[in-house]
């Protein structure tokens, strides 16, 4: 999975929790999530938990902290996928 | 005579009604909301039905935000906040604010965080799985879950509680509104109280054996306060909510007012001569309403109405009797006497305020509901009340005031005074 299939599918783990849809539309790896995106700051334990479901991995706390955006995320799930490999 | 308090909003949601129009219809023509859960006799209780609303809680998407509503499981959270938000509507004032309204609090009561919420939390926490549990949990197990959905999306800024006293929390709730107002610290109280029944708390009442077990199959007929085939009551759900003002800040915004909270007063008979954890003492009942009636000026002849606690249990006799000892009216001298839970069964803490509602709606539009499944009424209640006294069709009658009451585990009693609103007090 590259980066671009990682990101159209974390657009879906990040809807729910995106009040304006809208603003899903201009996602790209510089997106920050609570700052661009305006997601509230306790729903990113949510997120965190599904797309740990969604992509069979565990995201441990360290790693955890360092999913501030976009491209933070997909380095966080790229690193976590090849990890199971 | 210092502040008064008028109610200017209503909203509930109810085993027979979801909404105003549709719960008004539904106690005008007696309808029950009562019905058979397949699920209760699964699980070998001995009472098979409950009231139970026909809620969704897609309904609330015209509520919350969808961000909020997806994780929002807890039932009784989303009953509060429909019949909440329903009230605030009708009072006449907009959802939506940036600024808090410092002018307005909030009194709701729940019982327990809701088992089915909770049992998640267990489950989860015994696997080892702690950290899969999400943020949304806590704000949905606490008690106090209710009001902090309701005021956040009001933005109320005044006194914001959550109030607990079993099966009087209802009616405590809405006195406790009415006193802020009354003492100024409030100008607007949004008033009201919920109760989600699921297995789990329906498990803890079956236990006790006073649940209604001789009408599995007859859901309608289950609840049958004062009756002499009564055999226990019927657990129900639901929420109600008022909007109470100080009636200067209700006129400034030219308000619609409904009624007038005269008065109330709440009280413990201090678990003492005859009152325990579960049983209601009379002295601390007979005390409590002739408290709500000092504090409302009302002189006990004065009251057209009582909607009474009345749960369909043996102590629906002593009640009787200790109304016709607070008021001091015996026979055919006694007021019209109802209870709503023959329509919807007892809606533990959600009791008082959907059934204050149901008061409320009796003044307003000027009728008496029926209490059904009263065709054969305790021979020893008609010792203390005239057969006519106990309706079991309703009457189209003007009511200028009611007296509501309910009485909790803990021996704790509240007592509300409604009154036609007259302008000249």
């Amino acid at each position: 999975m590259d980066r671009r299939e990682i990101l159209d599918e974390l657009k879906k783990v990040l809807w729910p929790y995106t009040e304006n849809k809208a603003l899903l539309d201009g996602v790209n790896e510089h997106t920050d999530l609570v700052n661009d995106l305006k997601i509230n700051s306790a729903n990113l334990v949510d997120i965190i938990i599904d797309a740990e479901s969604k992509y069979n991995i565990e995201i441990d706390m360290d790693s955890a902290e360092k999913m501030i955006t976009v491209g933070n995320c997909i380095d966080v799930i790229t690193e976590k996928m090849n990890a199971r490999k | 005579m210092g502040r008064r308090v008028v109610i200017t909003g209503l909203g509930v949601v109810s085993p027979n009604g979801i909404g105003i129009p549709a719960f008004l219809d539904a106690i005008r023509q007696g309808i029950s909301g009562i019905r058979y859960m397949p699920e209760f006799e699964r699980l070998n209780f001995n009472c098979h039905v409950t009231g139970m609303p026909h809620f969704d809680m897609d309904e609330l998407r015209a509520y919350l935000s969808d961000v909020t509503l997806n994780g929002l499981k807890a039932v009784g959270i989303g009953y509060g906040v429909k019949a909440a938000l329903d009230a605030w509507t009708d009072s006449g004032s907009p959802v939506d604010t940036d600024e808090p309204r410092w002018e307005t609090g909030c009194v709701f009561g729940s019982s327990v965080g809701e088992p089915e919420v909770v049992k998640r939390v267990i489950t989860r926490v015994d696997a080892g799985e702690a950290r899969k549990l999400g943020s949304r949990v806590v704000e949905q197990m606490m008690n106090s879950g209710v009001t902090a959905y309701i005021s956040g999306r009001l933005a109320l800024g005044n006194r914001v509680i959550t109030n607990s006293a079993a099966c009087a929390t209802g009616t405590q709730a809405i006195l406790m509104g009415y006193d802020y107002i009354k003492q100024g610290q409030a100008k607007r109280m949004l008033v009201g109280s919920t109760e989600h029944v699921d297995s789990y708390i329906f498990g803890t009442f079956d236990s006790m054996r006073v649940l209604a077990r001789k009408f599995n199959h007859l859901p309608e007929k289950a609840s049958r306060p004062m009756s002499a085939t009564a055999c226990g009551f019927v657990p129900g759900s639901g929420a109600g909510a008022m909007i109470l003002e100080d009636l200067d800040f209700a006129l400034e915004r030219k308000a619609n007012i409904y009624a007038e909270l005269a008065g109330g007063a709440t009280n413990s008979g201090g678990q003492r001569r005859g009152g325990t954890m579960t049983a209601p003492g009379s002295q601390g009942i007979i005390k409590c309403i002739a408290d709500a009636l000092a504090d409302a000026c009302v002189a006990p002849g004065s009251i057209d109405l009582v909607c009474g606690h009345l749960t369909a249990t043996a102590a629906d006799t002593l009640e009787i009797r200790n109304w016709a000892r607070a008021l001091d009216r015996h026979g055919d001298d006694l007021p019209l006497i109802n209870s709503l839970k023959s329509m919807i069964g007892h809606c533990l803490s959600a009791a008082g305020s959907i059934e204050s509602v149901a008061a409320v709606l009796q003044i307003v539009h000027g009728f008496v509901h029926p209490n059904i499944n009263l065709e054969d009424p305790d021979p020893e209640i008609l010792e203390v009340a005239a057969p006519e006294k106990l309706p079991v069709t309703m009457i189209e009658k003007e009511i200028n005031t009611v007296a509501k009451a309910n009485f909790g585990f803990g021996d704790v009693n509240t007592c509300l005074i409604f009154s036609k609103y007259n302008h000249n007090g």
